[in-house]
């Protein structure tokens, strides 16, 4: 099990992460961050509350769950816990930033387009990653991503976050 | 030139108190010599690590034929029984037409003639139709060549018929099977207790059992006929029964598979292969079961053997019928309740299985002596093997055994000094 | 066969693995629900909190998701039953899933076709998921035996009613946001009743206290099995209990003599608003519908502030679209 990030590697995407995102925010939209569940969730507040912090800038959050957006969900492998969706503001007209930790098939994405459509009509999605790992099964690109990062097609990128596992970090897992 | 030789085996026969290793020398279909064997033989069956003991006899099997052969035919009972090791088989009488008269055990009698594997001995009915109202032809029955009357399936719930019955087979002098069930008492699927209650299921109580055998019991006292207690299920029952044997009363009993093994809770799953009448009990019910089958207040083995087709049995547990297959491996399992649990030893199981039961049908069978009829069986006491319902020889898969492991299996049977069956 | 988490919602799927949840936490594995006696605590946790996620789907603008989409639920309703049925069509349809709709009157199970077969064949049709009520206790159990399709039982004889306790017990637990120690009446035919049974096993599994009453005929000795108290007088029992579950008598009961009159029942087990006074003021005013007014339930009790009834009904649809989407997702 080779960790291919320390946790100050982390900081460093991160941080380019943000910047990217900083250097392309409109200024005559609404905007709203949207983070994917779990992890997504977890980066997506933290650019909040950054935002908050340097620019002053209000921006609406929102959780997407996309258990129910999946098109996987024929190969039945049990169900564990999903939670809520939390987007209890408007949508419509808003510049919504989508953030995953770790972007490979797009499929993911393309289930939390279909989950927002379902709440409203944003004027514009642009999608935040940590980590892209390449291997892409749909059209679907990340307009900002902190870190490229090569894994064989049988690994798995894990990404540690401390508010989730009390760590930072991100490691290559060769799967059984 | 004998027949049959069976060498070396342990020969344990009840009867005459034999329990030593040694042959058993068949002629003509009869029992020529138990002890060293003195000639040849043209067949020799090496017995070695088997028991040799005489046919084992089933006193309560459904043929289903005339009238649901679909099921099963008295040929494939027959077929059953001998794989099983059963070298005589009682035929119940709830065919269809009911054999209420002698032309049926005629034909009983002539369909097991014809499939020549196990005897197959025909029980009448005790009352016309098997309605519980007028009494069977059972005289004529009997020169027919029944063994005994029952309306199984049904008790008799007139008591003036039941007490009519009892004087009437007193005279002609066969045993009087009872199916002991009060029929208002009867309205459920599944044992009365906190099982049905939680199931949904309406409950068949204890007590029902009980009270018809009660009844039967004040009867028998005061007639002299031979009554026999069917498939006992109840701690109740087997109490009441010892007590009449303690007063002396000709009363004799059996005990089927399921009912030394499982219980109620089998049902929780609603698989109607565990839906049976009389049904399954509790634990405790279990255990005095087999405590009655140990200290001899119940005489007699039988199976029940109760087939039916399989999409009679998938249907939901209220509708599905009553019923248990088992003759295939009976042996293996009574083994498991009362041998392997220490109960009983091997001689005391094949006693519960010959010469008991053919003292219930008084029929000179269940025993090797010298002249006897040639019926024995071999039996390997310790092969270990699965039961697997599609490998029976009954056409009818309705038993709740598939898959289990058991110990203990027939080898051989020889019925009229021919071999009928060889694993 | 409760799989870790992180393997289960990743399999050979890549771009799940972004979102495992933390290894150790519950997976829901069964592909059918037959009751809720086989059920674990963690289970019937697991259907309740699924069912709050479907909660907000039903307050969006869009209220559907496409979970479900191109699977198809038959609804096999061998007894008459209109809102069980009508909530269990919303809730497929709420999860895209298309429905098939088989009731007993004139179809071929008038002409003397087994249920088994009944199923069998509208299971050869290409269906994901039965939803069943029938008039027998164990009918759902032997389709699941019988069958690989994910059996969902709406109610079976007097055995019981599943999701009709999950709701109940997810609507309990939405008012007083536990069921630890909570104090449960129930009140009426409690011996043929299969939501009974079904609120019994599921509220006693999450730690209630369930007491049930109704007269001897009704509520026999031998419902103490099921784990629950028994009692004839619900005055007595009113001053002492959080919750109270008024189940509706059925006519037929008082034509096979199991309780004289309808005036006399509910003289002395019907609800009025002089009998709620005897209880808590915050006490729970439950019915699973429909309600016979004057006979469980005055109107003013069912109408009144502590009546929670229609507030089952809507729970009802979230329950069910959990439970249609869990067994969907069922490996077992």
């Amino acid at each position: 099990m080779a960790k291919k990030l320390t946790g100050k590697a982390l900081e460093a995407a991160l941080d380019r992460l943000y910047a990217a995102i900083v250097a392309a925010l409109p200024n005559d939209r609404r905007i709203a961050v949207v983070g994917i569940r779990t992890r997504g969730e977890t980066l997506g507040r933290r650019i909040v509350e950054r935002l908050g912090k340097d620019l002053g800038t209000e921006v609406e959050f929102g959780v997407l769950d996309i258990t129910f957006y999946r098109d996987d969900l024929s190969r039945r492998r049990g169900a564990p816990l999903v939670r809520a969706t939390e987007i209890d503001f408007d949508l419509d007209g808003t510049w919504v930033l989508l953030v995953d930790d770790v972007l490979q098939t797009g499929r993911s994405i393309r289930a939390a387009l279909d989950a927002i459509h379902d709440f409203g009509r944003p004027d514009t999605v642009r999608l935040a990653v940590l980590i892209d790992r390449g291997g892409r099964e749909l059209p679907i690109a990340a307009d900002f991503v902190g870190q490229k990062v090569d894994a064989p097609p049988g690994c798995r990128v894990q990404v540690k976050l401390k508010e989730n596992d009390g760590e930072e970090g991100v490691r290559i897992i060769r799967r059984p | 030139m004998n027949d049959i030789l069976i060498q070396n085996g342990r020969v344990i026969d009840p009867a005459s108190g034999r329990d030593e290793v040694c042959d058993v020398t068949i002629a003509q279909g009869l029992i020529k010599h138990v002890g060293k064997a003195r000639g040849k033989a043209r067949e020799t069956i090496d017995a070695d690590g088997a028991v040799v003991c005489p046919g084992l006899i089933d006193l309560h099997v459904h043929c289903r034929e005339p009238g649901h052969e679909e099921e099963e035919t008295v040929a494939t009972a027959a077929a059953a029984a001998v794989a099983g090791g059963f070298t005589t088989l009682c035929a119940m009488p709830n065919t269809h037409p009911p054999m209420d008269n002698d032309t049926a055990v005629h034909y009983v009698l002539h369909r097991g003639g014809e499939a020549d594997l196990a005897r197959v001995l025909p029980v009448g009915c005790i009352s016309k139709q098997r309605e519980g109202k007028g009494l069977a032809e059972m005289g004529l029955m009997l020169d027919a060549g029944a063994v005994g009357f029952s309306d199984d399936g049904d008790g008799v719930a007139s008591t003036a018929l039941m007490q009519r019955a009892l004087q009437y087979t007193g005279m002609i002098g066969a045993p009087l099977m009872q199916h002991c069930q009060d029929p208002e008492l009867m309205t459920g699927a599944m044992n009365s207790g906190p099982v049905a209650v939680r199931l949904g299921l309406g409950g068949i109580a204890a007590s029902g059992e009980q009270i018809m055998l009660q009844r039967d019991l004040e009867l028998v006292r005061r007639t002299a006929a031979k009554y026999h207690v069917q498939h006992v299920s109840t701690a109740g029952s087997v109490e009441l029964i010892r007590a009449a044997k303690a007063d002396g009363l000709p009363v004799t009993a059996e005990a089927t598979p399921h009912h030394l093994l499982l219980t109620d809770a089998a049902c929780m799953n609603y698989d109607s292969n565990y839906k049976v009448n009389p049904p399954l009990r509790t634990a405790a019910d279990v255990q005095a079961v087999r405590q009655g089958v140990a200290d001899g207040t119940i005489d007699c083995l039988a199976s029940d053997h109760a087939p039916h087709a399989k999409e009679e049995k998938e249907l939901e547990f209220n509708a599905a019928p009553f019923g248990i297959v088992s003759l295939d491996c009976a042996l293996a399992l009574y083994a498991k309740a009362l041998v392997a649990t220490r109960l009983l030893t091997w001689p005391e199981l094949i006693a519960r299985m010959t010469v008991n039961p053919a003292a219930v049908i008084g029929r000179p069978l269940g025993t090797l002596s010298q002249g006897a009829q040639a019926d024995v069986t071999v039996i390997d006491p310790n092969k270990r093997w699965t039961i697997r319902t599609r490998a029976f020889a009954s056409k009818a898969r309705n038993c709740p055994y598939d898959g289990w492991r058991v110990r203990g299996r027939a080898v051989c049977t020889i019925v009229r000094g021919q071999i009928k069956f060889r694993r | 066969m409760a799989k870790k988490a992180s393997e289960s919602s990743e399999g050979p799927e890549p771009h799940a693995q972004a979102h495992a949840d933390p290894p150790g936490q519950f997976v829901w594995t069964r592909k059918d629900l037959l009751g809720l006696d086989e059920l674990s605590a963690e289970e019937i946790t697991h259907i309740l909190d699924t069912a709050d996620t479907f909660k907000e789907v039903s307050t969006r603008s869009i209220k559907k998701v496409p979970t479900l989409r191109g699977k198809v639920a038959a609804l096999l309703f061998f007894e008459n039953s209109t809102r069980t049925r009508m909530s269990f069509e919303l809730a497929a349809s709420r999860l895209s899933c298309d429905t098939l709709l088989l009731t007993s009157k004139g179809s071929s199970v008038a002409k003397g076709e087994t249920t088994l077969d009944t199923a069998r064949n509208v299971a050869a049709m290409g269906v994901d998921i039965i939803v069943m009520r029938h008039g027998q206790s164990g009918a759902p159990h032997m389709l699941a035996r019988n069958m690989p399709e994910s059996i969902v039982n709406a109610g079976d004889g007097s055995h019981e009613h599943p999701t009709q306790g999950l709701l109940d017990i997810y609507t309990i637990r939405q008012r007083l946001g536990t069921l630890q120690g909570v104090r449960v009446a129930i009140v009426g035919d409690i011996a043929h009743s299969r939501v009974a049974r079904s609120n019994i096993l599921g509220l006693k599994k999450l730690g209630a206290e369930v007491v049930v009453v109704g007269p001897p005929t009704l509520v026999p000795q031998a419902m103490t099995a099921m784990g629950c108290e028994i009692s004839h007088s619900l005055d007595d029992v009113l001053p002492d209990i959080d919750v109270i579950n008024m189940l509706r008598i059925q006519f037929e009961r008082f034509s096979s003599n199991l309780f004289p009159s309808l005036r006399e029942y509910s003289r002395l087990y019907g609800l009025t608003a002089e009998r709620l006074k005897l209880a808590r003021k915050d006490i729970l005013v439950m019915h699973p519908g429909p309600i016979n007014r004057g006979v469980e339930l005055t109107s003013d009790v069912a109408d009144g502030p502590n009546s929670c009834i229609l507030q089952q009904v809507t729970n009802g649809l979230a329950v069910r679209m959990a439970v249609l989407y869990l067994v969907s997702q069922g490996t077992e």
